[in-house]
């Protein structure tokens, strides 16, 4: 029995292969935090005085605060004043187009299996790719701009749409939400921005992708996202990372704002390295995730897919603001080896007729600890506001662990909220099953998984459906089929 | 087609089978009876390459090969197929994709191309009427809340799709009802041929009624007490087990 539970561990416990290093001319700053850091990053951005205010502000509070303890993880203190701020690959002079990106940054995105340039002529999906603490290219800007959509670097859209900026940032998640958001805020320093106008339903997939590259280097990136009333959009996060011994943080900021009507569709596959079979190394992911569903019948949807990361915590949230309002959230997360994963989400309902979804997979295998945390709070004013939540967990192996952590707080009688939660492993005889069906133990262990996750893979959007599969070495086309 | 030379087999240090041997040539249909934990499951499964039984002696070989070296899933695109006694559940895996994907191994496995998408649809809804089963359990998970039956109908459907040339039936019989034993009979029949063979195991003698065997042998013990044609099984129905052990 034993045997066949280290080769489905074998199985799952493919190696990295991300993990390269891009060899690429750096401007870095020295690590380090304080006032005077914060201010150079603001010049070395060009951005208006309100946006340095804004980050001093956050940055003073910051430091008043402490790390949040209560999560089902272990970490080692991080000392922030070894890290560095700031990196960019050095480029000479602005960016015109595509052709001026550094062949060697293509390359490296080429690598990853994002052809900027191949993305650019195919259409279908505008891709924005941040490389360490810079965005080095949008595709498709012109063609979404004759539509009215505005997609780039938020560091672009501080200089070009301040007002848009100033009306919008820090009102979903405050500067003070938390440790990582308040650092996050003091020291951003790209990511994407999004504005949908009025009526508009964005013509193609919106897709971010990080990378971070170089060594001791923080990534904070902060994504804004605007759909004005009645409009449309469905956008991708994807994320990598090299190996490296030393663990690397990612304290990123994600804000979302669906006014009347509108509707917005976040995936992400997350993809960073998650450190070596001793639990060396690896990314610290500390993300803060929330969408404002602030106009009536609007609607958002979280679905992800989180394979990666040492240490993961993050919690994408819906707050239901309007009335009728929706908010769902899907993901599969799949922990290995010494990876901690501590996720789940908060549906907040304060309007009426708000309703909310919660489909969460976990999948542990190795040493593995996988937990799920979810806050299905229900205000006085949501009247006949619904949830369901359903949390189901995979074991692989018998040294790993789940752990689920529903918390419900119903303020409004007539509210109706539903948890179910399972606990299964894959057991020898569906593997022999599968086995005895003509498929390899890989593939058998695939199938199972790949069923396992159905409910929320079905929910990803095309592109990243392909992308998903062969991240948990999926074959996918079993839920096409299904 | 098989052959079991002196097959001994071991769980732990308990031993299961003690030597058993046993020939089945091309287009013949074998049958195996005998009672509970006599040992009819776990010849099943180690032909079939589970892990968790040691083979102490004996062989076990399919047209010459050695099949106990082979992989199961080796063995099951080579031909051998088991339709299990417990078939499992595998939620959100959908019976047509399971279908595809087992036929698509044993294709790959041959040197064929992967089945055209039109074809396999053609192919899969001949075989399911053949089998009186309604479609929608194409798109249903894998046995997930199938009734004993037609948990039992689903494994026939799986081999009808695969083509095996030795087929395995564990107790394929239990938990179907009458007309449901008659049409999965008539399946079973409608794929004998010169070259495929049959393992059944059964303990009614009803099945035999409509899939007549060739030889039938008892199995008692974690070994092979009895051989004799279609007329043994109608006396072990009459009188039992028991009078066996008496004769030997
Ligand atoms: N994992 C195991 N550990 C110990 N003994 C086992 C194990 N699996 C099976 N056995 C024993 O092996 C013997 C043979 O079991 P097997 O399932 O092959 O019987 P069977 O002839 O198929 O019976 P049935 O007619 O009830 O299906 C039984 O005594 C059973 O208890
Ligand atoms: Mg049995």
């Amino acid at each position: 029995m034993t045997s066949s539970t280290t080769e489905i561990e074998q199985l799952i416990g493919k190696e990295y292969d991300k993990g390269f290093v891009t060899n690429l001319e750096a401007d870095t700053f020295l690590p380090g935090l304080n006032e005077e850091v914060i201010t150079a990053l603001s010049v070395k951005k060009n951005e208006p005085p309100f946006m340095l205010e804004w980050r001093l502000k956050a940055y003073r509070h910051w430091l008043t605060m402490t790390p949040p303890e209560w999560a089902f993880v272990s970490v080692d203190p991080i000392d922030y004043q070894e890290i560095s701020y700031y990196s960019a690959p050095k480029q000479k002079k602005e960016l015109k187009s595509l052709d001026e990106v550094d062949p060697e940054l293509l390359d490296t995105y080429k690598k990853l299996g994002i052809p900027l340039e191949e993305q650019e002529r195919l259409a279908g999906v505008a891709v924005d790719a941040v490389f360490d603490s810079v965005s080095v290219a949008t595709t498709f800007k012109g063609k979404l701009k004759e539509v009215g959509v505005i997609f780039c670097p938020i560091s672009e859209a501080i200089q070009e749409y301040p007002e848009l900026v100033k009306q919008y940032l820090g009102t979903v998640v405050p500067q003070e939400d938390n440790f990582y958001a308040a650092l996050n805020s003091a020291v951003f320093t790209d990511g994407s921005f999004v504005y949908i106008p009025k009526g508009v339903r964005c013509p193609m997939e919106l897709s971010t992708y990080f990378r971070i590259n170089a060594s001791n280097t923080g990534q904070f990136e902060r994504t804004l996202i605007i759909a004005d009333e009645s409009s449309h959009v469905s956008y991708l996060e994807g994320c990598t990372a090299p190996m490296r011994d030393e663990n690397q943080l990612h304290a990123a900021v994600v804000e979302l704002v669906a006014l009347d009507n509108a509707q917005i569709k976040y995936s992400t596959v997350q993809n960073w390295y998650p450190g070596d079979k001793n639990g060396k190394g690896g990314i610290y992911n500390f993300v803060t995730k929330r969408a404002d569903c602030r106009g009536v019948n609007s609607k958002v949807s979280w679905t992800q897919v989180e394979t990666g990361s040492a240490i993961t915590w993050k919690y994408p949230s819906c707050v239901l603001t309007g009335d009728n309002a929706v908010g769902e959230f899907y993901s599969v997360a799949l922990t290995n080896n010494y990876q901690q994963a501590d996720t789940g989400t908060k549906m907040i309902h304060v309007g009426k007729n708000t309703r909310s979804t919660i489909i969460s997979k976990g999948i542990s295998a190795g040493k593995a600890q996988n937990s799920y945390r979810g806050l299905v709070k229900v205000l006085k004013s949501a009247e006949n506001a619904r949830n369901y939540t359903q949390c189901d967990s995979l074991l692989v192996g018998d040294q790993c662990g789940a752990h689920t952590f529903p918390y419900v707080e119903v303020k409004q009688p007539s509210a109706n909220v539903e948890h179910e939660a399972t606990t299964s492993k894959i057991s020898e005889d569906q593997l022999f099953f599968c086995q005895q069906r003509g498929l390899s133990a890989e593939d058998a262990v695939s199938l199972i998984v790949n069923g396992f996750c159905k409910e929320v893979f079905k929910e990803l959007p095309m592109e990243f459906a392909v992308e998903a599969q062969a991240l948990l070495g999926i074959s996918l086309e079993g839920s096409s089929v299904g | 087609m098989l052959s079991i030379k002196d097959l001994q087999v071991n769980i732990g240090d308990k031993s299961i089978l003690k030597g058993i041997s046993l020939d089945i040539n091309p287009g013949e249909v074998h049958a195996i009876m005998g009672p509970n934990g006599s040992g009819k499951s776990t010849l099943s499964h180690v032909l079939a390459g589970k892990d968790g039984y040691t083979i102490t002696g004996g062989s076990i070989e399919i047209e010459g090969q050695d099949l106990a070296e082979m992989a199961p899933e080796k063995r099951a695109r080579e031909g051998l197929f088991l339709a299990f006694q417990y078939p499992v559940e595998i939620p959100g895996v959908s019976n047509i994709y399971l279908l595809k994907a087992a036929l698509n191994a044993v294709r790959l496995h041959k040197g064929l191309s992967e089945v055209d998408a039109l074809d396999f649809l053609t192919l899969v809804k001949e075989k399911i009427k053949l089998l009186g089963m309604d479609e929608k359990f194409l798109y249903r998970s894998v046995n997930q809340g199938f009734s004993g039956g037609e948990k039992k109908r689903n494994e026939i459907l799986q081999m009808a799709i695969m083509e095996p040339k030795m087929c395995i039936l564990d107790e394929t019989d239990s938990g179907l009802d009458i007309d449901a034993l008659q049409i999965v009979a008539a399946g079973v029949n409608s794929l004998r041929s010169e070259s495929r063979s049959f393992l059944m195991i059964t303990h009614y003698q009803r099945l035999l009624d409509y899939i007549v065997p060739d030889v039938v042998h008892v199995l008692s013990d974690g070994q092979i007490v009895k051989t004799g044609g279609p007329e043994l099984a109608l006396e072990l129905e009459q009188k039992g087990y028991g009078w066996i052990g008496q004769e030997a």
